[in-house]
């Protein structure tokens, strides 16, 4: 626990050391949220309620989302991939630590990084100049916590997963780049799944893309319970295993050819 | 060919949380010297002493904060481009070719960024491909080959347009003996028979031994020195050093004005200063001689005497 | 033509990986419909966007992915840019005797960006064989001329952004706001956007000029804002201006970076 602790640090600070590049990121993220919100407000010039969202539970929805952006860090992550090509991944082979435990912990002491600065600066910006949906009970503020803790995790493993393909290609950013924009949009980042016709959304849900945003945000605005927890947790577990069981394939292959 | 008077350039470096506080730092002082066509010389100084931001400012890169320059009676920061015709220049880290594309292919987009007439290019080219022997790998992608035939490829694009000055940053930094070798007695070449001016910055005592005839030492933002190697020797060279071969082993002389530094069976060394005609007399009272050379002062020594001021 | 050539140089080495390179365009091309899918999703839920129907939305979605396409291939690889800067390569572009934007952007070309390209195309067919454009030889010229003047306005905004890295290297993520952005908002009518920003998209960075004006002018379509008529036709002139102001940002960014230092 302690070890999971130090290596979180490092993860954390690795991210804090670049202030510049943090404020750049919040001033794209609050420009897109302007630009989102503005087109998915304009739906409601027509309706008042979509899939269970009105305006304000969507403009929460795009003002969580651009928060959590940075700290689900779906898009562009390939630490793992260049650690396979340059041949560093040869040492993890032999750390005491287990690279996805090391991976995961490191990612959520990037997360609470981003959390707290890429994360909350827009969503303020988007309080102070909308009126939004809060949770309406305590709990809700403690679930939603819980909820992007084990988003992150989730994204993690994904991460992790699409990395992997360096394992067996030297061109891993094609596949990569496909699996990022699925994840994209099925997990209800573009547009809300609440917008999604039933057959699409049984189709998101099958997978693990909803649990990545999605979910904290529908326990924020009150349109998911504690349950939706479960299925993050489910996922989280599914996908950590498959981390581990891919990086042994791919340990396999590394030490028989030499990377 | 190059004329600099009192140059000196000036940062502003700002740090701190926020990057408020403010700092100058002088990266070059009044500096002043002179290059005739057709001269090699070396440029030396310690890391960060103002070595790169000097030749920054001949080549038309960083324009200076007050001073005056002129490169072939041009000047470099607002005669950028025209400049650029008639210098070449090689950083030795940094990669002026196309990563991906072989290496002729790097040639022929840098003859026509240059606009060199197709015959005159041949020619060139004809050239630097015997005396370098570039033809084993003209055909191979620049990312696939060694650092020794990297560096030839990257001074034959340095000369391919024919300009009158070169500009060298570390050019032999990473090479064995052999490419070394063949590094220099090109410079050589292109100095001696094609009247080429070379300003060379290097950290090779080697390089400098053996091609430069001037030396330009810079510390902290200041020219320290400025003259012949020889001169170098003779005023910072004090000590030197008499090898003695005796007719037997023998325990370490004790000579008035000398002292042994070393003793390898019947050979010794003997560091002293001043006369070493004195010095073998003295010696040849004490024991009986076989042999004897003068080593001449180890540039090394030197250029860190000079560095630390004495 | 110099840059012709760079191009072609760079075009050859892409396409070595030929295998790797035509997966990457299929797929590129395939999954860029999953783009257009958020535009269909959002008309799921409503029948227009602000005075827009799907197809006129489509519309725009095309036209400006068309031109962003293009932009993209031309100065895609500037996203690279920092990396020039602090490895101190960008020194050497300047001891040649070529301008240094020049070199820069024919530096590389992206032609794995033509998937982009080939799907808007198809979204444009769509969207076109559904509206009832009142087409003349003035409204046939528009079309490919407002995808050009679109491109050059991306184009222009791309390289005033990423001037900042001459600044700040870390800046180019802010950079991003303005590029990706502008994609993202030229994809939909401005009339949806709050009054201040429309007015920063018309004047200041004329997004505005992208697709929506020239798509005013072909569709035949009041302005449900009101705004003058002769903004229809103004995207040369828009492009035309942030072009030169992107030159002069340029310049004056090199001129930063030869007195700051690297």
């Amino acid at each position: 626990m302690r070890l999971d602790w130090e290596i979180a640090k490092r993860g954390y600070r690795r991210y804090a050391a670049y202030p510049a590049a943090t404020w750049a990121g919040v001033f794209t993220n609050v420009v897109f949220g302007f630009l989102r919100g503005y087109v998915l407000l304009a739906v409601f010039d027509h309706r008042d309620v979509v899939g269970g969202y009105d305006a304000a539970d969507t403009i929460t929805y795009v003002w969580l989302g651009q928060g959590l952006i940075a700290t689900v860090y779906i898009w562009g992550w390939f630490d793992f991939a260049l650690r396979i090509r340059t041949g560093d991944v040869a040492t993890d082979l032999v750390r005491p630590v287990h690279p996805v435990r090391y991976g995961l912990a490191f990612d959520l002491g990037r997360a609470l990084y981003h959390a707290v600065f890429r994360g909350i600066p827009p969503f303020l910006l988007g309080a102070l100049v909308y009126d939004l949906t809060y949770p309406a009970e305590l709990w809700r503020w403690l679930a939603f916590v819980v909820s992007v803790a084990l988003a992150v995790a989730v994204s993690f493993g994904f991460r992790f997963l699409y990395n992997a393909a360096a394992f067996w290609t030297v061109d891993y950013r094609g596949p990569a780049m496909i699996a990022m924009i699925v994840a994209n949009l099925l997990s209800g980042f573009i547009v809300p799944l609440a917008f999604f016709p039933d057959w699409l959304k049984a189709i998101a849900n099958a997978t693990p893309f909803p649990s990545m945003v999605q979910t904290p945000i529908d326990v924020f605005v009150g349109q998911a319970d504690a349950t939706a927890l479960l299925v993050q947790l489910f996922w989280c577990v599914v996908l950590l295993a498959a981390c581990r069981a891919v990086f042994a394939a791919g340990a396999r292959k590394v030490v028989v050819q030499g990377g | 060919m190059i004329e600099v008077e009192k140059l000196s350039k000036r940062f502003v470096v700002r740090e701190g949380r926020f990057r408020r506080r403010r700092r100058t730092v002088d990266a070059v002082s009044e500096i002043s010297f002179g290059v005739e066509r057709g001269e090699l010389l070396g440029y030396l100084g310690p890391n960060g002493a103002g070595k790169s931001t000097t030749v920054k400012m001949l080549t038309g890169i960083l324009v200076p904060s007050s001073g005056r320059v002129r490169v072939a009676g041009l000047e470099p920061s607002r005669q950028r481009i025209q400049l650029a015709r008639r210098i070449g220049a090689m950083f030795g880290q940094r990669v002026q070719l196309w990563w991906d594309l072989p290496l002729a292919d790097s040639f022929e987009l840098l003859r026509h960024i240059y606009r060199v007439p197709a015959d005159r290019y041949r020619e060139s080219l004809d050239r630097f491909r015997e005396v370098l022997d570039l033809d084993p790998f003209l055909q191979t992608p620049v990312r696939q080959l060694s650092l020794g035939q990297r560096i030839r490829g990257e001074l034959t694009a340095a000369m391919l347009h024919g300009p009158e000055l070169l500009f060298l940053d570390e050019p032999t930094i990473g090479l064995d003996v052999v490419a070394k070798q063949r590094v220099r007695d090109f410079l050589v070449e292109l100095n001696r028979e094609r009247g080429v001016t070379i300003l060379l910055t290097t950290h090779d005592l080697g390089d400098i031994e053996r091609l430069c005839s001037r030396l330009l030492v810079i510390d902290h933002g200041r020219l320290i020195w400025d003259g012949g190697i020889d001169d170098l020797k003779e005023r910072y060279g004090e000590e030197r050093t008499l090898v003695v071969d005796l007719e037997e082993p023998s325990p370490p002389l004790e000579v008035e004005g000398a002292r042994v530094e070393r003793v390898d069976g019947p050979r010794q060394w003997l560091r002293f200063r001043g006369s070493a005609a004195e010095l073998t007399a003295r010696v040849a009272e004490h024991a009986r001689l076989v042999d004897l050379q003068v080593a001449e002062p180890d540039i090394e020594e030197i250029v860190r005497r000079i560095y630390s001021g004495r | 033509m110099l840059y012709g050539r760079l191009v072609l140089a760079r075009v050859r080495s892409q396409l070595q990986y030929r295998l790797s390179f035509a997966l990457d365009t299929v797929a590129m091309f395939l999954v860029s419909f999953l783009d257009f899918l958020a535009v269909l999703l959002i008309f799921h839920a409503t029948p227009r966007l602000g005075a827009f129907s799907v197809e006129e939305v489509a519309f725009l979605y095309a036209t400006s992915g068309l031109s962003f396409a293009i932009a993209e291939l031309v100065v895609g690889h500037l996203d690279g840019f920092p990396q020039l800067i602090r490895d101190g390569s960008f020194d050497v572009l300047l001891v040649r005797p070529r301008g240094t934007l020049f070199q820069v952007v024919s530096i590389d070309f992206q032609l794995r960006r033509l998937g982009l390209a080939v799907q808007a195309f198809v979204v444009l067919g769509w969207a076109i064989s559904r509206l009832d454009i009142p087409w003349d030889a003035g409204r046939v010229a528009a079309l490919p001329l407002m995808v050009a003047c679109g491109a050059a306005i991306f184009c222009g905004v791309w390289v005033l952004t990423i001037s900042v890295v001459f600044w700040a290297v870390e800046g180019r993520e802010a950079a991003n706001a303005f590029t990706y952005g502008g994609r993202q908002l030229t994809q939909y009518p401005i009339d949806v956007y709050g009054r201040w920003l429309r007015r920063l998209l018309a004047y200041v960075i004329p997004m505005a000029f992208v697709s929506y004006f020239p798509a005013l002018y072909v569709l035949d379509k009041p302005d449900p804002l009101g705004l003058p008529h002769w903004l229809r036709y103004a995207a040369p002139v828009a492009a035309v201006g942030i072009c030169v102001a992107s030159a002069l940002m340029w310049r004056f960014a090199v001129r930063h970076y030869r007195s700051a230092g690297g």
